[in-house]
């Protein structure tokens, strides 16, 4: 008795045919950005209740149309905002009920009292560029984590970064207790960023 | 001696191509999953500023796309003026509002306060046009946004003196 194999099929073409695939998907598709900076708009209220807070725990920061970066009315580098908006934030001159006993600032009187009353107020003209008003949301955002980061660090051990990263891994154990943590160390420096109708240009 | 015999004869015996195709499919499947088809056809100029403070976006299906930039060089008969796209067409200022909605539409009610609006904004538009959007959708209540950048150290938009 005579077995007969079956005719193998010739798999010479089909690397071509791989090929052709992966040149397809190669050209068609684009590796999309997708992160970017999380903001929270403020929502649309008619008759917003006009609270009034002292100038002391306002810092403000304006962008003109000539893409100026001006702090509390003083030209400065961009480079050197971050390092400004962390000593507003973090100054803590405030008494008695306002007391910031985690405060690493140097007390000035002329600046905020409290991180939960420090506002930062960001004024943009319509002329300003977009990358630049990027740039100084990156840098006031990154205040506020350099910040978050230090005192994160010093309660729990791990950079703030680190505790929302593990809150993203499902696996991680302890989600309630994270969470917690992270909602403990927002409220330690509440993101307190106000953004005004950018002005025109006169 | 048979060992040493037919020396010259013999050829180079042939490297299998066997192995080719899984190699090949291996790359396939890697860029097939490593890439995302993307939705909309850019007819702005879109180079996204650079930032390091960045967030992830994690869930595609809730992230809504807003484009603005200058016409890129196909549409230059537009005009040199930034302008926004939503879904493959240039739109208006007013039409965001119907365009958040019909996005909103096309999801489970569940999932709607989860929704991000990611402002894929040109670096050289003027911020009048960013605010025109950010106030539009303020009106729809998508409060929730995301300035897309890329990833990068900051310093190419220094104020110049």
């Amino acid at each position: 008795m005579t077995r007969r194999l079956a005719p193998s099929v010739n798999a010479g073409s089909m690397a071509d045919i791989a090929f052709l695939l992966l040149i397809f998907f190669l050209v068609t598709t684009t590796i999309e950005t997708d992160h970017g900076i999380s903001r929270k708009l403020p929502p649309l209220i008619d008759d917003a209740e006009k609270t009034i807070v002292k100038e002391k725990n306002i810092f403000r920061v304006e962008l003109n149309q000539h893409n100026e970066l001006l702090v509390e009315g003083a030209i400065m580098d961009i480079g050197a905002l971050k390092r400004a908006a962390i000593a507003f934030l973090d100054n803590g001159a405030g008494v008695g009920d306002w007391q910031c006993n985690y405060c690493k600032g140097n007390k000035d009187d002329q600046s905020s009292d409290h991180p939960d009353k420090a506002i930062i107020s960001l004024v943009n003209n319509r002329e300003t560029n977009y990358g630049t008003y990027v740039t100084v949301q990156n840098e006031l955002v990154g205040a506020y984590t350099e910040l978050r980061d230090r005192e994160a660090k010093r309660l729990y051990g791990v950079s703030f970064k680190e505790m929302k990263n593990l809150l993203k891994d499902a696996s991680h154990s302890n989600q309630v207790l994270l969470k917690e943590r992270i909602k403990k160390i927002k409220s330690m420096y509440p993101e307190k960023l106000s953004e005004a109708e950018p002005v025109r240009n006169y | 001696m048979s060992k040493f015999k037919n020396k010259k004869h013999t050829q180079l015996p042939e490297i299998s191509t066997a192995s080719l195709p899984d190699i090949v499919f291996m790359l396939l499947f890697f860029f097939m999953v490593a890439t995302v088809m993307r939705k909309n056809v850019l007819i702005v100029e879109n180079k996204l500023p650079q930032a390091d403070q960045i967030e992830k976006l994690d869930n595609k299906n809730l992230i809504m796309n807003v484009y603005a930039g200058k016409p890129s060089s196909r549409y230059k008969n537009i005009g040199s003026e930034a302008r926004i796209q939503l879904n493959d067409k240039f739109a208006d200022l007013k039409d965001i509002k119907a365009f958040i909605l019909a996005e909103r539409a096309a999801k489970r009610d569940a999932l709607h306060p989860f929704m991000i609006t990611s402002l894929k904004v040109d670096e050289d538009t003027r911020m009048g046009l960013v605010g025109d959007i950010k106030k539009e959708l303020k009106k729809v209540n998508a409060l929730k946004i995301n300035y897309a950048t890329k990833k990068g150290s900051v310093g190419n938009h220094i104020p110049k003196k």
